[in-house]
């Protein structure tokens, strides 16, 4: 009988705790995508026939945390996308209440800083409350079967000399050692994604 | 002596120019402000920065909250995330073009994945996001607000059971 309740208990909690909480946890299975890049062509994780990865950052123009860690996501993607873990950003603003987050600046800004990964918009905001993106930016780290191991923070300090620990880097490495990411989530201060009522 | 101490307090108070402390590290603001609060002051920290549109659109309803209840036992800190650089190129410059009455400062510690569970545990880190404090009570807001009463309701949900 204390057994059943014990297990009553938790299933209640664990309902509770679900659907509290929204997007995709670590361990979580994620839904194919296609979305828009600033190259005008459509991309998919699909395209990656040799990923054994895949780094998905939501970032934007407009918000200073982004562009503080721009350069560091484009270093990302030149040491990673080779070892097969690419970057693909996703800027999951309204461009309506960003006008600086419009599909043509964001193109105007992958030419300025010359990303070497594709840029895309979620057109419609459909994929980012999937993952349960907040903010930008907003880190995913998948691995070759599309499954969450790693969320959150790029590493610990806005200030790019100021870094003490490369969270995402770790996480990757582990991945390519065979590991489990730890920590596997983290946290980090951001522009909250804004979404047309 | 006690009324000319008042009086002296008071002139300062009015004619000095507005104090913008800047926390480089987050121990020293969680030591002003978080730690050893008044039982009975309720204390409200609105996480903000000047290029945040929804913190911006959302200020005017602190500003007026705290106008209304100034002689009440509240204390509102308006907490700015803006960079370190931009303390007196942005902050200072919007909190004079805006006349910003509450008190401002600046948490430039960017070492945010170390402190932003101290502030609360079920914050993501994006910001507007609200803190209210009272004795042991606790509530964080991880929203903007559209209107000074959807502002108002939440602030004051600290003093009820919910």
């Amino acid at each position: 009988m204390n057994k059943l309740l014990i297990g009553l208990v938790a299933v209640i909690t664990l309902a509770a705790w679900t659907t509290k909480t929204q997007g995709y946890k670590v361990g979580d299975k994620v839904d194919s995508f296609s979305l828009k890049g600033v190259d005008n062509k459509m991309h998919a994780m699909e395209d990656y026939a040799d990923a054994k990865g895949y780094i998905i950052i939501f970032t934007c123009n407009h918000c200073p945390y982004s562009v503080a860690y721009e350069d560091r996501i484009i270093a990302l993607n030149n040491k990673y996308a080779p070892l097969n873990y690419p970057v693909i950003a996703i800027n999951p603003n309204d461009p309506d209440l960003y006008p600086s987050d419009n599909f043509k600046n964001m193109k105007i800004r992958a030419k300025e800083k010359g990303f070497t990964f594709p840029y895309l918009m979620d057109e419609g905001q459909h994929v980012y409350p999937k993952f349960g993106a907040t903010k930008t930016p907003h880190v995913f780290l998948l691995d070759a079967n599309k499954v969450v191991q790693y969320i959150g923070a790029i590493d610990n300090s806005t200030d790019a000399s100021g870094v003490t620990k490369k969270y995402l880097e770790n996480a990757v490495d582990a991945l390519r050692n065979g590991k489990k990411p730890n920590p596997n989530y983290t946290k980090a201060i951001g522009c909250s994604i804004k979404t047309k009522k | 002596m006690k009324y000319l101490i008042l009086m002296a307090f008071l002139a300062v108070r009015l004619s000095a120019p507005k104090q913008v402390p800047v926390f480089t590290e987050f121990q020293p603001f969680q030591q002003a402000h978080l730690e050893n609060l008044h039982p009975d002051t309720t204390y409200i920290y609105n996480f903000w920065a000047t290029w945040c549109r929804p913190c911006i659109a959302e200020l005017p309803y602190f500003e007026k909250f705290n106008e209304k209840h100034k002689d009440e036992p509240y204390k509102m800190v308006l907490v700015s995330l803006d960079f370190e650089d931009k303390v007196e190129t942005a902050v200072k410059p919007f909190m004079e073009r805006k006349n910003i009455k509450s008190d401002v400062v600046v948490l430039a510690d960017g070492k945010a994945s170390e402190w932003i569970d101290k502030i609360d545990s079920s914050w993501s880190g994006a910001i507007p996001a609200t803190l209210v404090a009272k004795g042991d009570r606790r509530l964080f807001f991880e929203k903007s607000y559209e209107t000074y009463d959807a502002l108002t309701s939440d602030l004051l949900k600290i003093d009820k059971n919910e």
